[in-house]
C-alpha cells in the first residue's frame, strides 16, 4: 500500500491505495467521491467522465499510480468551481432542456459534453453535429437529442 | 369540524352526484391523527379511465379495448388501498413518500405537481420520497404496466385537495370568518382583510387527535395551474450536480464492495472453489464464499473484487441452458407454434414469420444493493419495483419472520423493467448472511448482460386473407420463451380474476397478452394468441412485455397488405383503423411529417401506430439505408440504417406533465431504434456473447436521428394515459416499416444486424474482464 497524491477538485489530496487500483475506485470507494459513476469499469460507456488537467478522461481505466502529485483532477463535483459559479454553463444548459431521466449517465454526459466544446474552440472551429456523434457516452434511458441540443446550448455560454 | 364528518349514507349521496359547481369532483379522505396535519386516503381505482370499448364493426372488440392491464391493476388496487398520506410540515412543505420507484420515468415530478396543483402550494415546497416496503399495501406497491400516473392520479390528489381544505378551515375557524371568504395561493392562505398565514404556521392547528372522514373538491381541469404544463425535473439540480444518490452511491457503515465470479452458463452453480486461500490473499480482499451461482468476493473497493475474480479457480455446476444456442431455441420455438384457424385464400394470403433476438433489459447502473444481515433481522438497500414480493422472498431465504426484515428503495439509474425483480437483493442477503458482514453488492457490467434478466426471443407469425379490396382475417400466433412474471403480478391475478372479462382458464403470461394487445383495425375475424415454451432463461418484462414485437409484426404486415391492395401505407390505415383517436394522431403525423414527400433512393419514411395504456401513438420515421450511410465507419461500434429523422405523436389522454412525457417519448424512440436495428444478445451454449455496451449495440450518438419531435395532442380525457413504455412499439414498427421500403425487403429477423457478430467477445472466464490500464492515452 503506498500514499498517492494529487489535486481533487482544487484541492492537493493524499490517499492510501494500492498502486494498480483504478482511479475511479479511489474517488468513489476510499474518498466518497461519487459524481463519477461506475457504469462498466471497461472505459465503453463512459459514464465516470471526469478530467484530467481539462481534459476528459476515464478513471475506471487508469491505475493510481499513473497520477502524478500535480495532475488535476476534475470530478462533476467540482465542475462549477472552475469557472468560479454555481453552475457551470454546460449544467445550466442541462437543466435548461430538462436532459436528465434516470441522471446515472449525466455526469459523465455532461463532462464529455465540456471537454468536446473546449476541444473544437481549441481547434478554433464552431461545434459540428459530427462532433456530438463522436461522443460515446451511454444514455440508457435514450435521451440523445436532449443532450445534443444542450450541448450546442452550453457551448454558446462557454 | 363535525360538519365533515360524513356517514356511509351521505357518502353514497355524494357518490350519486360527484360532480358539484364547476365540474370539481367530489372525493373522500380522512384526516390522520398526527402532530402537523395528515392527509390519507383510500387507494381507489381510478373511476375516470375512459372505456374505449369501440362498438366498429366488423371486428369485435378485443379484450384489451374494453378492460387492459392498467384496469386491472386499477382494480386490484381499489379494496388494499392502505393508507397513502400527504404530510404538511410546520416549515410550510408537503411530504409524500410515493410507493413507487423511481427509476427516471418522471414519476415524482408528476407526482409532485398533482400535490402543488391541489395544495396551492409551489413545487419547491413539495417533498416526494420513496416509501420502503409496506406489506399492507399489498399489490398497491408495484411500479410497472405505464401504470403509476393512472392509479395515482386521483388518490394523490385527493390527500392534498383535502390538506389545503383543512387549511382553509383551520385559518378561518381562527379568524371566525367564513371558510368561503378564504383563498389559498403558493403556500398562504389569506383572508378578506389582508389577513395571511402560512401553512406552515397552520400545520400543528390544523392536525387532528382522532382519525376522522372527510370530503373535498378536487380542481376541474379548467382550473389547473400546474398540472398540464412542462415542468422540469424535480431532482435535476442533484443529478447535474452530482449530488442525486444512487444505490451505487449510497453508503452503509462496513458494507464493502462485494462482486461475484460466475460460472460460464446461466444459472450455473459452484462445484468446489480450487484456490481458496489464494483468493483470500489478494490485496484488500477481506472475504470469499461459495454461494448459490458463484463465488462472493468482499473487499476494500471493488476494483480488488474485480481483481480477486481474475484468480478464481473454481470448478463450476451445470446451468439451466447449458445447451441451448440461437439456432436451438428458435427451433423450440417453431415446434411449439400455434395453427392458424383460418386456412389460406391461396394468392390472396400473406403469410409471415418474423424473429426476435433475445435483448437486455439492464439499465446503466449496474444492479446492485446494500444487505446487513444479522441474526435475528436484516436490512435492504435496493431499486425495487416490487419491494413487498422482495420483502417476503428474502424473509424466506433467509428464515426470517417478513417484519423482521427491512426493505428501502433506492433510487435508481434506470430499470426498463430489471428492477421487478430483486435477483441482486436476495444474492446481496445470500452473502450477508454466509460472510455475517453487510455488504454492498454489486453485479459488473458483464454479470448485467450475461447473467441479468433478457427479453425472451420470440417469434411472431401472421396470416391475413383479403378479398376485392378487403381484409377477411388477421390471426397472429406469438410464441415466446416464457417471460418470467414471478415478482408478485400474479397475486394480483389471483385475487382478482373473479372480475376479469375474460372467458376460460388462462394462464398468466395468456392473461397478461389479452389484457395487451389488440388490433386497432378493422381486419374481420382477428385473433392474437400467445404460447410460451418453459425453457429456463432468466427473463423478464422489458420496456413493454409483447407490443414491440407484436405490433412490429403486424405493421409490417399492414404494409405489405397496403402494397398487394395498391394503396398507399398511410392511406390504407386511414381506411381501415378503427382507433378514432389513432387515426386523429397518424393524420397529425402525416401532416406534420409530410407524408409521401419525395425521398432519395435508399431513403425512405416508414409509420407506425399503437394504442396501449389508454394512450395512442403515430410514430414517422425517415431512414438512409444508402451505402454510404451504412458503411459509415465506428470504431467499436456499429454504425448501419441511420434513422436521420422522427415524429412521435402522442394522445396521452391527460397530458400531465408536457416536458417528461416528451421525454418519454424519446427515451422510446432510442429504444425502438436499438430493437430494430442494432442491439441483442446473441446466445451460444448457454450465455449471451455480450460483455460490455461495446457489444451490446444500444442506441448510440452516432445512431440517433438529428430531428427528432414529440406532438402532444389536445386532451382527449380528465384522465392521463400510460407513458413510459408507450412509444417503444409504434417507432420500433415504423423503423421496420421504413427500413422495409427504402431497401425493398421486409425484414424478417430482429435487430436487423443480429445475423453478424459485430465483436470480439469476451472470455467466460474469468466472468468479468480486468479493468483497462490505459485510459490517459484516451485523453480528448
Amino acid at each position: 500500500m503506498a500514499t498517492h497524491t494529487f489535486k481533487l477538485n482544487g484541492k492537493q489530496i493524499s490517499v492510501d491505495a494500492e498502486d494498480n487500483v483504478r482511479l475511479l475506485w479511489v474517488l468513489r470507494d476510499l474518498l466518497g467521491v461519487t459524481g463519477p459513476k461506475y457504469g462498466c469499469a471497461l472505459e465503453v460507456c463512459k459514464s465516470c467522465t471526469s478530467h484530467i488537467n481539462g481534459k476528459a478522461f476515464n478513471p475506471c481505466s487508469v491505475q493510481v499510480k499513473d497520477i502524478q502529485p500535480a495532475d488535476e483532477i476534475t470530478t462533476i463535483e467540482g465542475l462549477p468551481a472552475t469557472v468560479g459559479k454555481e453552475l457551470h454553463p454546460m449544467q445550466q444548459a442541462w437543466l435548461d432542456m430538462d436532459v436528465s431521466q434516470c441522471g446515472y449517465c449525466q455526469p459523465g454526459q455532461i463532462m464529455a459534453a465540456v471537454a468536446k466544446v473546449k476541444q473544437a474552440q481549441a481547434e478554433g472551429r464552431e461545434l459540428t453535429e459530427a462532433d456530438l456523434d463522436e461522443l460515446r457516452n451511454i444514455c440508457r434511458c435514450g435521451t440523445y437529442s436532449r443532450i445534443r441540443e444542450a450541448i450546442k446550448a452550453g457551448a454558446e455560454d462557454m | 369540524m363535525a360538519e365533515h364528518r360524513r356517514s356511509p349514507n351521505q357518502s353514497a349521496e355524494m357518490a350519486a352526484d360527484e360532480r358539484g359547481r364547476l365540474g370539481r369532483r367530489r372525493v373522500l379522505g380522512y384526516l390522520i391523527a398526527a402532530p402537523t396535519l395528515a392527509v390519507g386516503v383510500t387507494w381507489i381505482a381510478n373511476s375516470n379511465d375512459p372505456q374505449t370499448a369501440d362498438a366498429a364493426v366488423p371486428t369485435l372488440p378485443q379484450p384489451e379495448q374494453i378492460f387492459d392491464l392498467g384496469d386491472l391493476q386499477n382494480l386490484a388496487a381499489a379494496p388494499t388501498s392502505g393508507l397513502i398520506s400527504v404530510q404538511l410540515r410546520t416549515d410550510g412543505t408537503a411530504y409524500f413518500a410515493v410507493p413507487r420507484a423511481e427509476v427516471g420515468q418522471g414519476m415524482t415530478t408528476a407526482i409532485a405537481m398533482m400535490v402543488a396543483e391541489e395544495l396551492d402550494l409551489p413545487m419547491d415546497k413539495v417533498s416526494i420520497g420513496l416509501a420502503d416496503a409496506r406489506p399492507e399495501l399489498l399489490m398497491n406497491q408495484l411500479t410497472g404496466g405505464s401504470n403509476s400516473m393512472r392509479s395515482m392520479f386521483l388518490p394523490v390528489r385527493t390527500a392534498a385537495a383535502i390538506a389545503r381544505q383543512r387549511l382553509v378551515e383551520t385559518a378561518a375557524a381562527q379568524w371566525g370568518t367564513p371558510a368561503s371568504n378564504l383563498t389559498t395561493r403558493d403556500g398562504v392562505v389569506s383572508g378578506p382583510t389582508g389577513r395571511t398565514a402560512t401553512y406552515g404556521s397552520l400545520a400543528e392547528a390544523a392536525a387532528t387527535s382522532t382519525t376522522i372522514t372527510v370530503s373535498a373538491e378536487l380542481k376541474s381541469r379548467s382550473e389547473f395551474t400546474v398540472l398540464g404544463r412542462p415542468h422540469n425535473r424535480v431532482d435535476a439540480v442533484d443529478i447535474v450536480t452530482g449530488r442525486k444518490q444512487f444505490g451505487m452511491d449510497r453508503q452503509v457503515p462496513n458494507a464493502k464492495p462485494t462482486m461475484v465470479a460466475r460460472p460460464p452458463t446461466i444459472n450455473g452453480t459452484v462445484k468446489s472453489i480450487n484456490n481458496l486461500a489464494a483468493v483470500r490473499a489478494m490485496p484488500g480482499i477481506t472475504d470469499v464464499v461459495a454461494i448459490s451461482h458463484g463465488v462472493a468476493i468482499r473487499g476494500d473497493t471493488f476494483g480488488q473484487c474485480i481483481d480477486a475474480i481474475q484468480v478464481v479457480d473454481a470448478t463450476w455446476g451445470p446451468g439451466t441452458v447449458d445447451n441451448e444456442s440461437d439456432a436451438t431455441v428458435l427451433a423450440k420455438l417453431r415446434a411449439a407454434q400455434l395453427p392458424m384457424a383460418v386456412p389460406p385464400l391461396l394468392s390472396n394470403t400473406i403469410d409471415a414469420e418474423f424473429v426476435f433476438a433475445f435483448a437486455s433489459n439492464s439499465p446503466l447502473e449496474p444492479d446492485c444493493a446494500i444487505a446487513d444481515v444479522r441474526p435475528d433481522s436484516a436490512e435492504i438497500w435496493a431499486s425495487l419495483k416490487v419491494p413487498i414480493v422482495a420483502q417476503e422472498d428474502i424473509a424466506k431465504q433467509l428464515g426470517l419472520p417478513i417484519h423482521a426484515v427491512k426493505v428501502h428503495v433506492n433510487q435508481a439509474g434506470g430499470s426498463f423493467g430489471r428492477h421487478l425483480f430483486h435477483d441482486v437483493a436476495a444474492e446481496a442477503a445470500e452473502i450477508s448472511q454466509k460472510m455475517g458482514k453487510p455488504v454492498k453488492l454489486s453485479w459488473s457490467r458483464t454479470d448485467n448482460f450475461r447473467q441479468g434478466r433478457t427479453h425472451p426471443m420470440c417469434t411472431s407469425r401472421v396470416r391475413v386473407n383479403y378479398l376485392a379490396g378487403n381484409v377477411l382475417s388477421y390471426e397472429q400466433r406469438h410464441t415466446s420463451v416464457q417471460t418470467d412474471f414471478g415478482h408478485g403480478l400474479g397475486e394480483m391475478i389471483t385475487s382478482t380474476a373473479a372480475h376479469l372479462p375474460v372467458a376460460g382458464n388462462l394462464s398468466f403470461a395468456e392473461t397478461i397478452f389479452t389484457l395487451s394487445q389488440s388490433s386497432p383495425y378493422n381486419f374481420g375475424v382477428t385473433t392474437q394468441l400467445l404460447n410460451e415454451i418453459p425453457l429456463k432463461f432468466n427473463t423478464g418484462s422489458m420496456r413493454n412485455i409483447y407490443s414491440p414485437n407484436v405490433v412490429c409484426a403486424e405493421e409490417l404486415v399492414v404494409d405489405r397488405l397496403a402494397a398487394k391492395l395498391g394503396q398507399d401505407p398511410v392511406r390504407f390505415r386511414r381506411n381501415f383503423l378503427r382507433d378514432k383517436r389513432l387515426l386523429a394522431a397518424l393524420n397529425k403525423a402525416a401532416e406534420v411529417g409530410e407524408w409521401g414527400k419525395a425521398m432519395p433512393k435508399g431513403m425512405a419514411q416508414g409509420v407506425g401506430l399503437h394504442a396501449e395504456y389508454r394512450g395512442a401513438v403515430a410514430a414517422l420515421v425517415e431512414i438512409d439505408c444508402r451505402p454510404e450511410t451504412v458503411n459509415r465507419p465506428i470504431p467499436d461500434g456499429v454504425s448501419g440504417p441511420r434513422v436521420t429523422k422522427a415524429l412521435i405523436v402522442v394522445d396521452p389522454g391527460f397530458c400531465i406533465n408536457p416536458r417528461g412525457l416528451e421525454a418519454q417519448m424519446i427515451g422510446g424512440l432510442q429504444d425502438a431504434i436499438a430493437l430494430a436495428l442494432t442491439s441483442s444478445l446473441h446466445i451460444k451454449d448457454g450465455i449471451p456473447l455480450e460483455g460490455s455496451w461495446d457489444n451490446y449495440f444500444y442506441t448510440r450518438q452516432w445512431n440517433t436521428p438529428r430531428d427528432v419531435q414529440v406532438l402532444i395532442m389536445p386532451n382527449t380525457s380528465d384522465s392521463p394515459s400510460g407513458a413510459g413504455e408507450l412509444a417503444v412499439a409504434p417507432a420500433f414498427a415504423a423503423v421496420a416499416c421504413a427500413y422495409a421500403r427504402a431497401t425493398g425487403t421486409m425484414p424478417t429477423y430482429f435487430p436487423i444486424n443480429h445475423g453478424k457478430l459485430g465483436f470480439e467477445p469476451h472470455p467466460l472466464e474469468p466472468s468479468t474482464p480486468q479493468s483497462p490500464t490505459d485510459g490517459l492515452d484516451h485523453t480528448f
